[in-house]
């Protein structure tokens, strides 16, 4: 038995590194308190690699299926003998591959940030925040319970508000840090309540005991059904609500694209590679439960996950905003992770589709982040965010180009690379269940190819913009981990999942299957030609095609009006009928009865403060009078 | 102990000191005046309790101790109290009590 009592410090290590650089950073030189969280990150990243080789290679395992470890429990609130709220934790091959996934990406983006955000006022406060993120994101995968869960889940929302703010004075970044913080908070709300249904009629926080097959979850049968769902499944779809809004899945994405507002290696981390697939770790994690005690939830998380990711890709088509595009692709492959979890089965073959999704999130990991780093190596060359002030990069970027175009190519499914693998996977599995979805998703791996190609050629391609001064290629600080990045986006495809990460914890057979392998290659293929054509010089083909098809363009263009339809909602309905009346309520009424009661007191107060006098022997004739007075009553009077 | 002196007489004593002393105290506004109508009312109370325990329990000493705390307490509050008195001199320049009357509304 392998003993994983270290894996603690991965957890303490960044804690302390945040405390630190929080408490002490302004007094530490700023490179040194850079140098530092790097390190702290770099000797994480070393134990995680060292837990996830322990745990893959050399942990026993029972009838060939990996074991979950809890590797350190404290028990925390103890509520009953049973429900009790612990901070620990818990290895299974998911977590362990989350770590992989988390550390890596942090550690790249840390030694990215040393070059890109070099001289930024509020250095140390930065890699503070990255500190505090990475805690609350291992915490977060770690959990034993799923409280604890929800509260590391919080400190990421916080760590994310954070950092999507980090340019405090500009207020579009206060109100992007704002937005995602109250949308997510909202659906978060959603988390809680499905947690509290769900322990009280399991009566446990516990994930090995909620998760297993014979646990207190998967066969309660108790409960009343509400609109013709048992309780387990609306808990269930409460619990996903969680995940709907961390994951920015319809219709809690609004925050997503705003959130772009912050520094862009947090784009990278946060809002690309980790914080935003918790809604797909949250969902795999509770899988078996979603599996058995609750299909319908499972259909839900299916449906809204092909839905975001349609509406996610046509959106991208139209934004000219290299980040958005960027977030906007985000999103719709969450939406493909979604989607595959909801069609899977448990156990063997049937968890296909929960393989794929694990899968694809380790390679949408790597080469989101490396997208994210790339467009970051861009924006620091051209001092814009705008693909229209761009043009002809390739020349003066030729690493940022590489690299990008490696991250292009794998996320648009091209074989050998690593998407290819992932995508094909999911489309497997979306096929074998539900030919709709399979639809779907296979018509967005068509768009995925044309908007990332699209922006593909007109940064890199095209003519030269007016710069202000002559592009630059990055530091090392910033392209080694771009090459790192890309990489792992190649060769990240050849880690066998299908016997190290499945449903049940034991391998299956998969292969490739040519039916699903040779459409989806050609589909992307197509979407790349298509993007050739219209952007590879600039034409006047995406004006004419905007022009002609006006209408949808433009909903297109203005992401479908949700934003909008938020604002209407809370503006004029919520605002109006609902705040109003209560802000009022709360300044007339409840304010009104405190001010009364203070006023009632002053005016008393104000009238008995002339006893007062400061005359010393007018106190001590009160006092004697008064002394003299309870002698006659006690001694004649009381009787 | 005088013989032959009826309890009465020294009660009376006392009492009269008593009221004396609260006189004084209500109605000297010489600060010093004032500390010294404190001493006649501690000292007649101090006469009263020798006159119990001497008539009340002639063998016990209880309220000869009581008087001896008294009269030590009696002098350490005159130390502060004179303090007191030479600060106010210093900060108001007068001794009269109706004119130090800062501490009010």
């Amino acid at each position: 038995m392998v003993n994983f009592g270290y894996t603690i410090w991965i957890l303490l290590l960044p804690f302390l590194m945040f405390l630190l650089l929080g408490l002490a950073g302004h007094k530490l030189k700023p490179k040194l308190s850079g140098l530092l969280g790097t390190t702290g990150l770099g000797i994480i990243t070393f134990l995680s690699y060292l837990a996830a080789y322990q745990y893959f290679f050399t942990s026993e395992k029972v009838d060939g299926a990996f074991q979950k470890i809890t590797a350190f429990n404290g028990v925390w609130l103890k509520l009953t003998e049973n429900l009790h709220i612990d901070l620990g934790i818990l290895l299974d091959p998911i977590s362990v591959m989350m770590l992989i996934v988390v550390t890596t990406v942090s550690f790249m983006v840390h030694i990215y940030s040393l070059g890109y955000m070099k001289g930024e006022k509020g250095f140390e406060r930065f890699f503070a925040f990255l500190s505090l993120f990475s805690f609350s994101m291992l915490g977060l995968v770690v959990a034993t319970n799923i409280f604890q869960m929800y509260i590391f889940w919080e400190l990421v929302g916080v760590s994310s508000y954070l950092l999507i703010g980090f340019y405090y004075t500009k207020p579009s970044a206060v109100r992007a840090s704002k937005k995602a913080f109250i949308v997510t908070r909202f659906a978060d709300m959603g988390f809680l309540i499905g947690i509290l249904i769900l322990s009280f009629n399991t009566k446990t926080f516990d994930f090995v005991t909620l998760t297993s097959l014979t646990g207190p979850a998967i066969t309660y049968t108790g409960g009343v059904a509400f609109m013709g769902l048992s309780v387990m499944t609306w808990s269930m779809i409460l619990v996903y609500m969680g995940g709907v809004g961390k994951s920015a899945m319809f219709p809690f994405h609004i925050w997503l694209p705003d959130a772009m507002e912050g520094p862009t290696p947090v784009s990278a981390l946060i809002h690309a590679a980790t914080m935003v697939v918790a809604g797909v770790y949250l969902v795999a994690r509770m899988f078996p439960i979603y599996a058995f005690a609750a299909p319908e939830a499972l259909e839900v998380v299916a449906y809204v996950g092909a839905f975001s990711s349609l509406l996610a890709a046509i959106i991208a088509c139209t934004q000219t905003d290299i980040k958005r595009v960027l977030a906007y692709s985000t999103m719709s492959q969450i939406g493909y992770m979604m989607m595959a979890l909801g069609v899977s089965g448990y156990g063997g073959h049937n968890g296909l589709g929960f393989m794929a999704s694990m899968f694809h999130l380790f390679t949408h990991a790597m080469f989101k982040a490396l997208l994210f780093l790339g467009a970051g190596a861009i924006i620091h060359a051209v001092h814009s965010n705008h693909m229209t002030e761009m043009g002809g990069l390739r020349k003066y970027l030729p690493i940022t180009h590489i690299t990008f175009l490696i991250a292009c190519l794998t996320i648009a499914g091209i074989p050998p690379l690593s998407g290819f693998f992932s995508k094909d996977e999911i489309l497997t599995a979306a096929l074998h269940h539900n030919k709709l979805l399979f639809a779907v998703e296979y018509a967005v791996a068509g768009i995925t190819a044309f908007y990332m190609f699209r922006l593909y050629f007109s940064v890199f391609w095209g003519s030269d913009r007016h710069y202000h001064h002559t592009p630059h290629e990055a530091p090392a600080t910033m392209t080694v981990p771009l090459i790192i990045l890309a990489i792992g986006s190649v060769f990240s495809g050849l880690i066998p999942f299908n016997e190290l990460v499945t449903s049940d914890s034991m391998g299956f057979e998969a292969h490739l299957e040519m039916a699903v392998a040779i459409p989806s290659v050609l589909i992307g293929l197509l979407g790349i030609g298509l993007a050739f054509i219209m952007y590879k010089k600039e034409t006047a083909i995406p004006d004419r095609l905007a022009t002609t098809f006006k209408y949808s363009y433009r909903w297109a263009y203005n992401k479908f009006y949700v934003d909008e339809v938020y604002l209407f909602v809370t503006k004029n309905i919520i605002f109006r009928y609902i705040s109003a009346p209560i802000a009022w309520f709360d300044r007339h009424i409840v304010d009104g009865t405190m001010n009364g009661i203070a006023f009632v007191t002053q005016l008393a107060s104000f009238r008995i403060r002339r006893f007062q006098s400061g005359q010393l022997q007018k106190y001590g004739f009160v006092f004697i009078t008064g002394a003299i007075m309870l002698a006659i009553l006690f001694i004649y009077l009381w009787k | 102990m005088i013989t032959g002196v009826p309890v009465q007489y020294f009660l009376i004593l006392a009492t009269l000191m008593f009221f004396a002393g609260i006189y004084g105290f209500l109605t000297r506004r010489n600060l010093i005046t004032m500390l010294m109508a404190v001493e006649l009312i501690l000292n007649s109370v101090n006469i009263n309790f020798m006159a119990f325990n001497r008539f009340l329990y002639p063998h016990k000493m209880e309220g000869m101790f009581f008087s001896l705390f008294v009269i030590a307490v009696a002098a350490s509050e005159a130390a502060v109290a004179i303090a007191i008195i030479i600060n106010i001199y210093r900060r108001f320049a007068t001794i009269n009590v109706e004119n130090v009357n800062e501490m009010k509304f």
